[in-house]
């Protein structure tokens, strides 16, 4: 088990080009599961690669453990990874990709046999130890690329987009797994997707990055609920949170939190001090003219414009739970609100959040 | 005519070339061969009597003919050991990414591209027993006796390393071109999983890289075979089999008696003794390229 920091980590890979990473500081807590979360180019998979030993740092250090790994190989490191592609060797039985890195390590072959046996009973392939790569399912693959990574008890696990190739339905089940996995067996575990939801759903705590920057670190609840800035507002949430520009800030809401002021209505038995939540304060009443609806099954997103005041003209949407039954037509007009404690506020030239403004 | 007639007779006719080629040009020889190896034909001769197995009674009574049977097998393992251990070190260094990498790739495949002839004949020029560039250095340096220096083409055990080598380096383009192929056919992923899993180079390269090749490798190598043990160039011209036969390979055998010694029967018996290797090695390359097919 092992704490993994980053400091100052660059990686330029053209002179004179922008860094692919660029000064990341990064500190992981003991067996916690991180994800590194950002779109395709942002720079985490670079910045993983950087931590397993197969991309050498421009500037910067990396300390595993406290120790700095910089000038060590991928197998001094102690590290396991997990690839996109699974990078199973497909000249080998599962057994034999299992037993690979016990073999790289000198471990006699009875020892081995038992490691790999523990290691394919923790993922349920015990079956299949004489198949080879291709004659197993995707979701077999997966686990016989992590079974080859626990089987050596690394000191941090790697894994970059490990679930992206499985269809939907075997994904959701395999984060599930691989969740409680991680949780089991305690390794600090290094998680690199552009899936928020997969972000979310696994992390103790989320690395947002864009172009090589990391734009914030906060738990799954902290990235959603208070983004640093108009990156991270966008890019969490689907659909996004709505940005309006007034004057030096952007005003930011999510979809969820902009709902008919009927739904308020339908809540006129509670008390009503919860209109004036101490916690998110009096709602913002806002007029909401709808272009289109999309059922979603579960629940139902709402696209068109504001009206009036300061919003005049601005897209928003709109996203509510199927259960509330209100018909809204295309182009009629409605009384929409925002509780006041879910605006969000940033500044407009720079994207980092600021100080509520005045709306009216 | 109607669209199905014509497809009908479309598909033949594409063929057709084809099969006209092998059967005149591979065809015709190897049945002529075949009589002629068991006639009585001279060059200049015009009967033709059946004489059964005499002409084989007669080549397998040779001396020459069992050196030059021998000669084939080190000739072909030994140059085909030599370029696969070159090839393979070669693709591994071209296959990495560095400043002038197209000319060093270019450079290396020049061999191939030239003539067997033109090369063979610029590397008798280096290896000649007068001229030789080789031992005009080693003489310089005092490497060598001035009064004596190694005459390479001229005494047999010499003589046939440099048949051997000069083999191998018109080869070596070939199997490296074939196994850089393969190299670039294994995904980057693969030895970098191997490298995180804590192999080092010899166990990446023995355990990973190198059997994932072993298809493609195969290919090269049957390839080479059948191209060396049927080649004739580089000993016609370097030694013309000499020193006495001492280089001597089955097909020059075959050329030397049947052609120039004008005894065809008896270099079309010589030359029939190539057939059962080259069947072999056909079957073993059309099931490896099979193989590759399928996984």
């Amino acid at each position: 088990m092992a704490i993994v920091q980053t400091r100052a980590l660059t990686k330029v890979f053209k002179k004179g080009e922008l860094g692919a990473v660029n000064s990341v500081d990064l500190e992981s807590r003991e067996g916690e599961f991180l994800v590194l979360l950002g779109p395709s180019g942002s720079g985490k998979t670079t910045l993983l690669r950087m931590i397993a030993g197969l991309e050498e740092p421009t500037s910067g250090e990396i300390l595993i453990g406290g120790r700095v790994v910089n000038d060590m190989t991928p197998r001094e490191r102690r590290i396991a990874m997990v690839f996109q592609s699974y990078a199973l060797y497909p000249h080998l039985t599962v057994l034999g990709n299992i037993v690979f890195p016990l073999k790289a390590q000198g471990m006699e072959k009875g020892e081995r046999q038992k490691k790999a046996e523990w290691a394919a009973g923790l993922l349920g392939i015990g079956q299949l130890m004489h198949r080879k790569p291709r004659e197993l399912s995707g979701g077999e693959r997966q686990r016989v690329a992590l079974a080859r990574a626990i089987v050596r008890e690394p000191a941090l696990f790697l894994l970059d987009e490990p679930l992206s190739n499985l269809d939907a339905k075997l994904r959701a089940s395999a984060r599930t797994e691989l969740e409680q996995f991680q949780r089991r067996v305690a390794t600090t575990t290094i998680y690199v997707t552009h899936d928020q939801v997969e972000a979310m759903a696994m992390g103790d705590r989320v690395v947002v990055m864009n172009k090589g920057l990391v734009r914030q670190i906060g738990t799954p609840a902290e990235v959603y609920d208070d983004p640093a800035d108009t990156f991270v507002a966008t890019f969490l949430g689907s659909p996004p949170m709505n940005l309006i520009d007034i004057g030096e800030a952007t005003v930011g809401f999510r979809p969820e939190h902009f709902f008919p002021v009927s739904h308020l209505a339908g809540q006129a038995a509670v008390p009503a001090d919860m209109r004036e939540d101490a916690r998110v304060g009096p709602y913002v009443p806002l007029r909401f003219l709808i272009s289109h609806e999309e059922y979603l099954g579960a629940e139902r997103i709402l696209y068109g414009k504001l009206e009036g005041g300061r919003f005049d003209g601005k897209p928003a949407v709109s996203r509510m739970s199927s259960t509330h039954g209100a018909v809204f037509g295309s182009g009629s007009l409605h009384a929409f609100a925002v509780r006041q404690g879910d605006l969000k506020f940033f500044d407009r030239a720079q994207g980092t959040r600021t100080k509520p403004v005045p709306l009216s | 005519m109607s669209a199905l007639g014509r497809q009908r007779w479309l598909g033949p006719a594409m063929f057709l070339p084809a099969i006209l080629y092998v059967v005149a040009l591979v065809g015709v020889p190897f049945v002529l061969a075949f009589l002629y190896s068991v006639g009585d034909v001279k060059v200049g001769s015009v009967g033709y009597h059946f004489v059964g197995l005499a002409n084989f009674k007669s080549v397998l009574q040779s001396p020459t003919f069992l050196r030059s049977l021998r000669n084939s097998f080190v000739f072909t393992i030994a140059s085909q050991i030599l370029v696969l251990l070159g090839a393979n070190i070669l693709a591994m260094a071209l296959k990495n990414v560095f400043p002038g990498r197209r000319f060093v790739r270019f450079l290396i495949l020049l061999p191939w591209v030239a003539p067997v002839s033109i090369g063979s004949i610029g590397w008798k020029w280096i290896l000649d027993s007068l001229y030789s560039v080789i031992n005009w250095v080693l003489i310089r340096f005092h490497l060598v006796n001035q009064f004596s220096p190694p005459m390479y083409l001229g005494e047999p055990k010499l003589a046939m390393i440099s048949v051997i080598l000069v083999h191998t380096w018109h080869m070596l383009p070939f199997a490296t071109v074939i196994i850089l192929a393969g190299w670039t056919a294994i995904p980057k992923d693969i030895p970098e999983a191997a490298a995180v899993d804590g192999a080092r180079f010899f166990r990446k390269l023995f355990q990973i890289e190198l059997p994932m090749m072993l298809p493609i490798i195969n290919v090269a190598v049957l390839f080479g075979v059948i191209f060396t043990f049927t080649d004739m160039t580089v000993v016609y011209i370097l030694t013309r089999g000499g020193p006495y036969d001492t280089t001597q390979v089955l097909p020059s055998q075959a050329f030397f008696t049947g052609i120039l010694g004008s005894d065809l029967a008896e270099g079309a018996a010589i030359s029939l003794f190539l057939v059962p290797l080259l069947v072999v090695v056909a079957w073993l390359m059309l099931r490896s390229a099979h193989r590759a097919e399928v996984t």
